[in-house]
């Protein structure tokens, strides 16, 4: 049940010159936000950072496709372009980044990245990885039984979860897959698969190419997309958006693209990773390949992409400067909220 | 009316599913089969299958799919078969139900209950006799309850159904068919974090919960037919939040006490409570402070004879309790 996705120039999409025009400035948007992070980190205002740089494509084409504030999304914490595709604003994401009181995710308790937001219905991820993925399923699990109760279709969100192809190798994520193929659960499982898990490739991290090959072992259809292919990723998710909303069932899709900056502030892939291999990556960079197509297909100019630019430097600059601004967490706050207060 | 143990258990899942239908039980065997020991019995008739359903053989996903239902509205009653199973689950457990409130400061919630046959006495060798108690009740954002009577059975599992955070229900295999009370038919509340004095004295406490509870009043009589004494017997019900006031407030009085649990001695909860009577009733105690728990071996052998030897006694609380009388 593998299929190759078509390349960009070849995909067939439905959508409008202003979506793809959107997608792109969300990608920017995604990459300005991220380098910024490694600045404050570099400049020593914040301890810890981690990237989606090179996952732009995969994480904005795919939530491009669902529908914010009703499908449930569970992202790892490389989802900053599937949060700011949500809704999230680029200065919520800084809050987190210096872990302020405001930060709309955890109040500054988790490490940046570790994104929530129940108006979203972007459940609170932990570190672990894999986690997520059951608690996925049972989102699912909650919405066939609560539609199996009323006897119809009362709710069809569909729930979207991501995970790298290290995380696959997880016991949870086998046990959500089989669970979410025992009841045909309308979930998304999307392996955002960038070829490491911090320094260990994937021929040492499975014996098959692809990780959506094991959806036949569950029962479901799994896709292998160009994951740095913005169209080709929304149409992928489209698709199985369509069977999960239509009571088909769960699909697998496998986003294969590249991680261009080491797994953290705190990694050096240097050291793992050849000059030549980091050089080739490069070319992978899903944005000039995007901004290239849609100024062929005469939907963009360089002029246009300056001025995008220079507009969300602007926002990340004053989102920067925001949570930079806000105050740190009381620290007598620590005791807090370990179980439910009378307010809650 | 009179109730097991079991019976009332279920009695409590069956009200709590009539009167909320987010209540729904996730876990090995509980559909049709109604659970190895039919705890859940004939609920999946009443309520269906989508309510009362079976999982797939992994603890791991019964638990966290529970999280991701709680987190969409629901409120799962999730089922591990025998509390020696819950290991695969412990990651699910602690570091994301117990976690999830405190790490989105207070954004989310996870009301999920986890019901758990324990311990032995019943030929269950090392794989379906454990006490795993001790380890849960060390992680903070998780309640751990461990009623010993039906009466109290059935309140506090409806109490941890309408908990909004995380719950560990532990429920003692042998007290299934063994204990037997009256229930009442109407309804009356149990809250989670409140002991129980189940028998009131002036010379000496015993704490403790579970089956143990029933051992201890077994021996409180005897104590009390053969030296006159009058042993008070607090039962926890609740492991953790501790209920500290009952607790202090029986040693105060008696000024000796003796922490019973069948869970092995070292880093159980009444090293927990030896602490909490040192720091707070120090000087009322008249004698030390005595522990009497399962031996520190990694579990309980399946020969009726090494059985027999794990498994505390009455005849092994009374020894404690007059030797205690004597300091």
């Amino acid at each position: 049940m593998t299929v190759k996705a078509l390349p960009v120039s070849e995909q067939a999409t439905s959508l409008s010159p202003d979506d793809l025009r959107k997608m792109f400035e969300l990608m920017l948007l995604a990459r300005l936000l991220d380098e910024r992070q490694w600045v404050v980190n570099r400049q020593g205002k914040v301890p810890f950072v981690v990237s989606c740089q090179g996952h732009e494509a995969a994480q904005i084409g795919s939530a491009y496709a669902l529908q914010a504030g009703k499908d449930w999304v569970l992202p790892y914490y490389r989802g900053l372009g599937v949060v700011l595709t949500l809704g999230m604003s680029p200065e919520e994401v800084m809050l987190g980044v210096f872990a302020r009181a405001t930060d709309p995710s955890s109040g500054g308790r988790q490490m940046p990245a570790h994104y929530s937001s129940p108006a979203l219905h972007i459940i609170t991820q932990s570190s672990p990885t894999g986690t997520q993925v059951a608690h996925a399923a049972g989102v699912g699990l909650a919405i066939h039984i609560r539609n199996s109760v009323a006897g119809k279709l009362v709710d069809d969100a569909v729930v979207w979860v991501s995970f790298g192809e290290g995380a696959s190798s997880q016991g949870d994520v086998h046990e959500a897959m089989n669970l979410a193929g025992i009841h045909r659960l309308p979930v998304l499982f999307c392996c955002e698969n960038n070829s490491y898990a911090i320094s260990v490739p994937q021929h040492k991290q499975m014996g098959v190419q692809d990780v959506a090959s094991r959806a036949a072992g569950y029962g479901f259809p799994g896709v292998v997309v160009d994951g740095t292919d913005p169209i080709a990723c929304y149409e992928a998710t489209t698709v199985a958006v369509e069977r999960a909303r239509n009571g088909d069932g769960p699909t697998l899709l496998e986003f294969k693209c590249e991680r261009l900056t080491p797994h953290s502030s705190d990694d050096n892939d240097r050291s793992y990773r050849s000059i030549d291999e980091l050089t080739a990556m490069r070319q992978h960079d899903p944005l000039p390949r995007y901004a290239s197509y849609l100024k062929e297909e005469g939907m963009l100019t360089d002029a246009d992409e300056q001025m995008m630019r220079a507009r969300l430097t602007q926002q990340v600059d004053a989102a920067a400067k925001a949570a930079e601004a806000a105050p740190e967490p009381d620290p007598a706050t620590v005791l807090r909220h370990v179980f439910a207060e009378t307010n809650d | 009316m009179e109730m097991t143990f079991l019976e009332a258990i279920r009695a409590g899942l069956d009200e709590a599913m009539a009167a909320d239908e987010r209540v729904f039980i996730f876990g090995e065997d509980v559909g049709k089969r109604g659970g190895v020991f039919r705890v859940t019995e004939g609920l999946a008739d009443k309520y269906g299958e989508a309510r009362v359903m079976d999982s797939p053989l992994a603890e791991s996903i019964i638990v966290g799919a529970s999280i991701g239902a709680a987190c969409y509205g629901l409120r799962p009653v999730a089922e591990i078969q025998f509390a020696d199973f819950i290991w695969p689950a412990t990651n699910q457990i602690v570091s994301e139900a117990a976690r999830l409130r405190y790490r989105s400061n207070g954004m989310w919630g996870c009301p999920i209950v986890i019901r758990a046959p324990y311990g032995g006495g019943i030929h269950g060798a090392l794989y379906h006799s454990q006490s795993i108690e001790a380890f849960f009740a060390h992680v903070p954002g998780l309640k751990v309850v461990a009623p010993s009577t039906p009466y109290d059975a059935k309140a506090l599992i409806k109490a941890a159904i309408a908990d909004p955070d995380p719950v560990l229900f532990l429920e003692h295999k042998k007290a299934y068919r063994l204990i037997k009370g009256e229930v009442p038919e109407e309804p009356y509340d149990v809250p989670i974090g409140k002991a129980d004095v189940k028998r009131e004295g002036s010379d000496l406490t015993i704490i403790t919960y579970g089956l143990m509870v029933h051992y201890a009043l077994e021996a409180a009589e005897k104590l009390a037919s053969s030296a006159g004494l009058q042993a008070e017997v607090v039962d926890l019900r609740t492991i953790r939040p501790l209920d500290t006031a009952t607790i202090l407030q029986s040693v105060r009085k008696t000024g000796k006490v003796l922490i019973l649990h069948e869970d092995g001695l070292t880093g159980g909860i009444g090293g927990e409570i030896a602490a909490l009577i040192a720091e707070h009733a120090f000087e009322y105690l008249d004698a030390p402070v005595m522990r009497l728990a399962g031996p520190d071996i990694p579990a309980m052998p399946f020969a009726s004879s090494l059985e027999h030897e794990y498994v505390l006694s009455v005849e092994d609380i009374l020894d404690k309790l007059q030797a205690i009388a004597a300091y």
